[in-house]
């Protein structure tokens, strides 16, 4: 299992996608690819932005399909958090064959 | 170039300012304003900024103030950004709680920094620093990717003690709107591309649904929506094209709409030609809806608009 605290790399706003895009290609992919589990805890987040979720994970979406989802759990995320994860998760979804 | 600042010039009548701009002999640029006073929208400054980079400070001609309110513009720090020489003489304030002066962003972590220092400079109850937060982030980041703007992205805000709001206004010199689009969109003129930029799920990135690894292409939608939701203006310019979201009366149901000519708004597209893109937005904070409620209304239409966009492009049963 690999466990990836956001606050520690994107800090309490998480927003840069430059930071999102590093965490999904050197942290998350490798883990999957792995068949390892994975857990995105954003303890101390307050905000984040659609762009930076997106940037976290609309490409796993896209790679593996939604049964991606059975392998990440977002964990500790406030109200608005998760509410951006949802939007993303659920554009994916409709959008994506 | 040319730009006269005006007695006023704020979201709700920027256009007779916008329609002065006189983009030609773009080597130069002249400066001149309203003698009395003057009060204008961040989006003014930023633009004024933006464009007085673009040139030689020694071809920055720009006519004495003498309006009461002359002290303003160096406050914002016009003059100093320009490095054009003024003998306004001014007491600084603390600028705690009251604006963020004229600040130039190039790269992400310069943003990151902005981001970090701006939201406890504005002294905001949490909500509100989400929203403000928020806006800030997306309209730098656009800059910073899809402009191409060698200056990158001029920006400014000033909180407003008697309507209890903060403008925002960003600008910046790089490609503008309708060249991003049109990488992965069919637009005509400008205001096509900037009424396909507010749309939810096009970027300029891809023609896919979905977007790319890195842009979803959403998030001019949700400005506009926060705009949208909360009742204010939200303006934005780019080449001849003009969009400008309408204040919602306080009756008019609360939903948004993927088609921004679905919102009450008014539009041109034959401004004169800002060479790149500039952003105004207002956020009144008595009316600033909790955060995660317009992330709510953000979720509904975001999909529908999705599906049918989807919809639209199945395949139907041939009959004869």
């Amino acid at each position: 299992m690999t466990r990836i605290e956001i606050r520690a790399h994107a800090g309490v706003f998480a927003e840069n996608k430059d930071t999102a895009r590093d965490l999904r290609l050197n942290k998350i992919i490798p883990a999957l690819e792995k068949k390892e589990e994975v857990i995105l805890n954003f303890t101390g987040v307050d905000a984040t932005t659609q762009s930076f979720i997106h940037a976290l994970i609309s490409d796993l979406l896209r790679k593996y399909g939604s049964d991606v989802l059975d392998r990440i759990e977002f964990k500790s995320c406030n109200d608005t958090v998760k509410k951006i994860i949802t939007i993303v998760v659920d554009y994916m979804q409709e959008g994506t064959d | 170039m040319k730009i006269h600042l005006p007695n006023s010039a704020f979201l709700g009548n920027i256009d007779p300012f916008i329609r002065g701009f006189d983009a030609s002999a773009p080597d130069s640029l002249e400066i001149t304003a309203n003698d009395k006073w003057i009060a204008v929208h961040p989006a003014v400054l930023s633009m004024i900024a933006a464009l007085g980079l673009t040139v030689k400070p020694e071809k920055i001609k720009c006519q004495p103030f003498e309006a009461t309110s002359r002290h303003y513009f160096v406050r914002m720090g016009l003059f100093k950004l320009l490095n054009i020489p003024s003998d306004i003489v001014i007491k600084e304030h603390e600028p705690a709680g009251r604006f963020i002066p004229l600040t130039q962003i190039r790269t992400a972590d310069e943003q990151t920094h902005f981001i970090t220092d701006m939201i406890p400079m504005l002294h905001l109850e949490a909500e509100q620093a989400k929203t403000l937060g928020y806006i800030f982030s997306e309209l730098i980041r656009n800059v910073i990717e899809h402009a191409d703007a060698e200056n990158g992205a001029l920006l400014c805000a000033q909180y407003y003690k008697k309507s209890n709001s903060i403008r925002i206004g960003i600008a910046d010199t790089g490609c503008g709107i309708k060249s991003t689009i049109t990488r992965s969109h069919a637009a005509e003129t400008d205001l096509d591309a900037i009424r396909l930029a507010l749309m939810p799920g096009i970027t300029g990135t891809t023609s896919k649904e979905g977007g790319t690894a890195q842009n979803a292409g959403a998030g001019l939608f949700f400005i506009k929506s926060i705009a949208s939701v909360n009742r204010d203006f939200f303006v934005i310019y780019s080449g001849a094209g003009f969009y400008k979201l309408l204040k919602k009366t306080p009756a008019r149901k609360r939903r948004l709409n993927a088609d921004p000519f679905d919102d009450r708004h008014t539009v041109s597209s034959n401004m004169p030609a800002w060479p790149g893109t500039v952003v105004g937005v207002d956020i009144t904070l008595d009316q600033t809806e909790e955060f995660s409620l317009l992330l709510d209304a953000i979720r509904d239409t975001y999909s529908s608009a999705v599906r049918e966009r989807r919809q639209e492009r199945h395949k139907k049963p041939r009959f004869s």
